[in-house]
């Protein structure tokens, strides 16, 4: 019997721990255990027969740790070969009379991803299809993932499974006490990453007991649609007469795992501490128990690496504010590349309230995928919101929907052959809620019943691909009402046929029905009211405004959606004045109250104070002249009390925020007018290769746009060669390199061994904590600087 | 020789404002500044998880090379930090990834807020090493030596390689080794600690050992 059909009828039992055994045979620590599937194949055959003789279904070969980061290639294969000869020699060997399957083992790779460890998500991918290729060469099958603690490895290890075999792949997560992976993710999460890719069964094992995995578990069988795994540990490890023990003996394990099948657990087995007694007794106690059916939990969900956002009664927000179109300033963001710009969109569209973030960064002037990537990737890093990804080029979409760390929104597909052809095959193979509008070939209809015809049309399609309508929201396409007077009526009548007659969620990009009209926010908000009662589930909108958010909260107090109206209360306080604010993030100040002058604001560091008193006093003297009299005098100010010891790093620091504010202000000012900025000069800045470190060199940025620079940062951890490329294309006069540790600093010799060789006429001035005057002269840097103040300086004489 | 590695989570050990100051390289701060380290303080409060994983392992040394049983370390000074001890704990600590996410975030959008992160995340670490050399102090019975962690005087990082697979950290922990022998998440420690018998031992306080002149953080 293959395996997916056996798992559709039966309980599956799963082996026990390899690596506790393996310590108990003379394993020392630290010591690679997949080399004894050479050096002792009896002991490892021996521990997998033990597993089959007491009732295991699969049986995992002795793989957890085989990778090419830890073996060569050819080892790699020689031990993934004799790995599963060993399990395919146990299962021969075996007497017992149940269906017996080998499964692929795989773990985590042991390095964490980019942005936060060193590991790309690609690599990743490609060490995982390695071990894979490998298992189905040597005829496993299935494949096991399982101790991942990280959402982004394990979708690294899911996508490789799935790129290079067809087998049946298991899923499972560590999650810790906190009931959360490492990284953040909920079980919810997890479900709705791994079932959008495609899991066969997800679940969760290692670190906890059974009786800590419980709340997981539930969370799990609530959440999934398809089979729920489960293998605890015998409880926590203690030392007792200088013996290893675990605290869970066979029967209690055994009987808190059986009381998970009881609940519709399929998949069942054990993590460290576990033997052949703990299956032995499993299989025992939960042998009369027939499996639970499973059922499709219909549930429309995306998710993020840390939560999941439901599709159901309560609207969810989706803030439209990185979308370059009519928006001068996001549109120079992103010609620029300035991901600070579009991060703090993020950042103020989250403190605003809403659930998913829109991400449209389509220009032509710029590479799309290139972009839609880049923000995907800083996005998710630091944001926690779902993300929905909106964009006309299905090449930028696919791109961003694989290095997206949760289950995405997709906007959008349509209704016409080609748009569904692209589309659908990404939502199936990378997962997804998909927008679809309904419009197809031949335009928007426009009535309500051509609109819903076309809805079926995608549903039936889809459904072809795999892909069921929980996966699915139609976006009826709120037309403005000054063009046409009943386009509003028609969209809203189409939703209401939608959401009754297909049972789907609905979504509309709300702010299009007044486009041409003034006073756009009192039509918007209350079509969006409208929209609401007529079914709508999700609004892609501004979330600073006022109006939308009054109707938001009112909506779900009026609804009963909002406990005691707490929400409503909580945000009335803000309806008063909600200002429509730009990218600016504030740092609150208490006493700001007595600063009466710009100069005043930046000494003092009141980034908000100093952003207000720069506007009003724009109004009556030129930019250059506020940059003159008050931002300079004030910031040579600081500059030197830090120099001299009177003011410390956070008081500088605070400063050159708040002439950030400033500058942010004058730049607005400047735009449109023709007017170009003075520079002093161009530096480049970057974190050198190996180094993961960049407050300092952010602190140096800073600083030396405060002073006039214009500043290319090329991040941390860069290439040698990238900032050669850069210093060329640009013909840049300075560099700064930073470095924090001993083993770092190479690196950055060889950036300034390559800069002296390819660009001579180009400056370096290095710093960072492991750093000294002689080490920056001995590795042949132009200027060591101990601070951002002495690079500044240095800067100054460069471009002087 | 018994090798079982423990894991153990702690609750957020009391919190230092001072001691995050001079780790945002403030030695006198006003009222702004800490202000702002408060409103960090709070955002990442919550975040952050409080996590060890130990090992008590034979400790000898002939003043060149430590002998951990399975486990050779070629360093004098951590042979002199050792020396007499014939126990040790090797240990990891880590206050988990999201203050790195923190970090990362205020980094693109106000380093003033990075650094106070920065600062509060270097102080968490070091109470959570603290607190868990107490706690093992109280359980055991026993007087410790100061920690002692690759990269101090001549103990090469490289041995946190060696570390990383005796301990099994990103397993137990959830900490991982970069190309470059750095610790992610950033906030994490990776120690060894020698045990003494003799409660009356004369140990020394942090610092006073360390040849590093010229140190801001030191303390004296």
């Amino acid at each position: 019997m293959n395996f997916r059909d056996f798992l559709k009828e039966n309980i599956v039992y799963l082996d026990g721990g390899m690596g506790t055994l393996l310590q108990g045979f003379g394993l020392a620590p630290g010591e690679l255990p997949e080399r004894w599937n050479i050096s002792h194949p009896d002991i490892i055959t021996k521990i997998h027969k033990g597993y089959f003789d007491a009732g295991s279904n699969v049986v995992s070969a002795n793989t957890f740790g085989a990778n090419c980061l830890k073996f060569s290639e050819n080892e790699l294969e020689e031990i993934i070969k004799a790995a599963v000869e060993n399990v395919k020699r146990a299962r021969a060997e075996s007497l017992s009379p149940k269906e017996k399957f080998v499964a692929l083992d795989i773990g985590p790779t042991g390095k964490l991803l980019k942005p936060f460890g060193d590991l790309d998500f690609e690599d990743a991918v490609e060490i995982f299809a390695k071990t894979v290729r490998l298992g189905v060469k040597y005829g496993v099958d299935l494949i096991l993932i399982e101790t991942m603690n990280d959402s982004y490895e394990t979708k690294a290890a899911l996508l490789a499974a799935k790129e290079n075999s067809s087998l049946p792949v298991l899923v499972s997560n560590a999650y810790g006490e906190d009931k959360k992976l490492m990284t953040g993710a909920t079980p919810s999460a997890m479900v709705a990453l791994l079932e959008g890719m495609g899991a066969d069964a997800i679940g969760a094992n290692c670190s906890l007991g059974p009786a800590q995995l419980r709340e997981v578990v539930y969370e799990l069988l609530d959440k999934a649609s398809v089979p729920v795994l489960v293998k605890p540990n015998a409880g926590l490890p203690k030392v007792v007469d200088g013996k290893t023990v675990f605290d869970v003996d066979a029967v209690d394990f055994a009987n808190e795992v059986s009381d998970f099948i009881r609940r519709g657990v399929r998949v069942a087995g054990g993590c460290c501490g576990t033997t052949p007694e703990y299956i032995g007794e499993l299989v025992k106690s939960s042998g009369d128990i027939s499996p639970k059916s499973i059922s499709d939990k219909e549930i429309t969900v995306v998710s993020s690496y840390t939560h999941t956002v439901e599709f159901g009664a309560s609207p969810i927000l989706i803030g439209e504010r990185i979308n370059p179109t009519g928006k001068k300033r996001l549109k120079q963001a992103l010609v620029e590349k300035d991901m600070e710009y579009i991060l703090t969109e993020g950042v103020n569209q989250q403190e605003k309230g809403v659930h998913i973030l829109d991400v449209n960064v389509g220009l032509p002037e710029i590479n799309e995928r290139e972009m839609l990537e880049n923000a995907v990737c800083e996005l998710q890093a630091v944001i926690n919101l779902p993300l929905q990804i909106d964009t006309a080029d299905f090449e930028a979409m696919e791109s961003a929907l694989r290095r997206y760390n949760g289950k995405a929104l997709i906007n959008s597909v349509n209704g016409k052959k080609e748009s569904m052809e692209k589309v659908f095959p990404l939502v199936k193979k990378y997962g997804g809620v998909v927008i679809a509008l309904t419009l197809d070939e031949n335009g928007i209809p426009n009535t309500a019943e051509g609109r819903f015809r076309i809805a079926e049309k995608i549903l039936e399609t889809a459904r072809k691909f795999g892909i069921g309508k929980k996966n699915i929201v139609f976006d009826t396409l709120a037309m403005t009402i000054s063009a046409d007077n009943y386009a509003a009526r028609e969209t809203l009548g189409a939703l209401k046929m939608i959401k009754k007659q297909l049972g789907c969620h609905t979504s509309l990009g709300v702010s299009n029905v007044s486009f041409g009209l003034p006073n756009r926010d009192a039509v918007n908000s209350t079509f969006f009211a409208l929209a609401l009662s007529n079914g709508l589930s999700a609004a892609i909108m501004n979330p600073h405004s006022a109006d939308m958010m009054k109707t938001y909260y009112s909506y779900r107090a009026l609804c009963g959606l909002d406990d005691n109206c707490a929400d409503y209360i909580g945000a009335a306080e803000t309806f008063t004045q909600i200002p429509v604010v730009a990218a600016t993030e504030g740092t609150k100040a208490s006493a700001s109250g007595e600063v009466v002058t710009l100069a005043q604001a930046i000494e003092k560091g009141f980034k908000e104070k100093a952003g207000e008193i720069t506007a009003e006093l724009l109004k009556n003297i030129l930019p250059l002249e506020i940059v003159q009299n008050e931002i300079i005098p004030a910031l040579n100010k600081v500059g030197e009390g830090f120099e001299s010891k009177r003011v410390y790093l956070p008081g500088l620091l605070m400063s050159a925020e708040a002439a950030k504010s400033a500058f942010e202000k004058i730049k607005d000012s400047m735009k449109g007018a023709n007017e170009k900025s003075v520079s002093k000069g161009t530096v480049i800045i970057a974190t050198v290769k190996g180094d993961i470190h960049d407050i300092g060199k952010n602190i140096v940025k800073l600083l030396l746009e405060n002073y006039g620079f214009d500043v290319i940062d090329m991040g941390k951890d860069v290439p040698p060669e990238k900032i050669v490329e850069i210093v060329v294309e640009k013909e840049c006069a300075l560099v700064g390199l930073s470095a924090l540790m001993t083993t770092t600093v190479p690196a950055m010799e060889e950036t300034i061994r390559q800069l002296k060789n390819f660009a001579p006429w180009c400056k370096t001035v290095v710093g960072g904590a492991v750093l000294t005057k002689d080490y920056a002269e001995k590795i042949g840097a132009d200027k060591y600087a101990k601070d951002a103040m002495e690079t500044v300086r240095y800067a100054e004489e460069i471009f002087a | 020789m018994n090798s079982v590695v423990i894991t153990k989570t702690y609750d957020a050990p009391p919190f230092c404002e001072k001691e995050a100051l001079r780790y945002a390289g403030c030695k006198k701060a006003d009222e702004n500044v800490i202000e702002l380290l408060r409103v960090c303080k709070a955002e990442a409060w919550e975040k952050l998880s409080y996590k060890v994983c130990y090992v008590e392992l034979d400790a000898a040394t002939d003043g060149e090379i430590c002998d951990f049983g399975f486990l050779n370390v070629k360093s004098r000074d951590l042979s002199k930090n050792l020396f007499g001890c014939e126990r040790a704990i090797l240990f990891s600590a880590t206050v988990g990834i999201e203050i790195d996410r923190l970090i990362a975030k205020y980094g693109r959008i106000s380093p003033t807020k990075a650094l106070m992160f920065q600062a509060i995340g270097a102080e968490r670490i070091e109470a959570l090493c603290d607190t868990f050399c107490e706690d093992i102090k109280n359980e055991k019975d026993i007087a410790l030596r100061p920690r002692f962690s690759p990269g101090y005087g001549d103990l090469e990082l490289l041995v946190q390689k060696d570390i990383s697979a005796v301990l099994n950290l990103p397993k137990k922990i959830g900490v991982t080794l970069n190309d470059s022998l750095l610790l992610s998440p950033s906030k994490s420690v990776t120690a060894f600690v020698g045990i003494t018998q003799g409660k009356d031992d004369n140990i020394p306080p942090k610092c006073v050992n360390c040849e590093k002149k010229d140190c801001m953080f030191k303390e004296v």
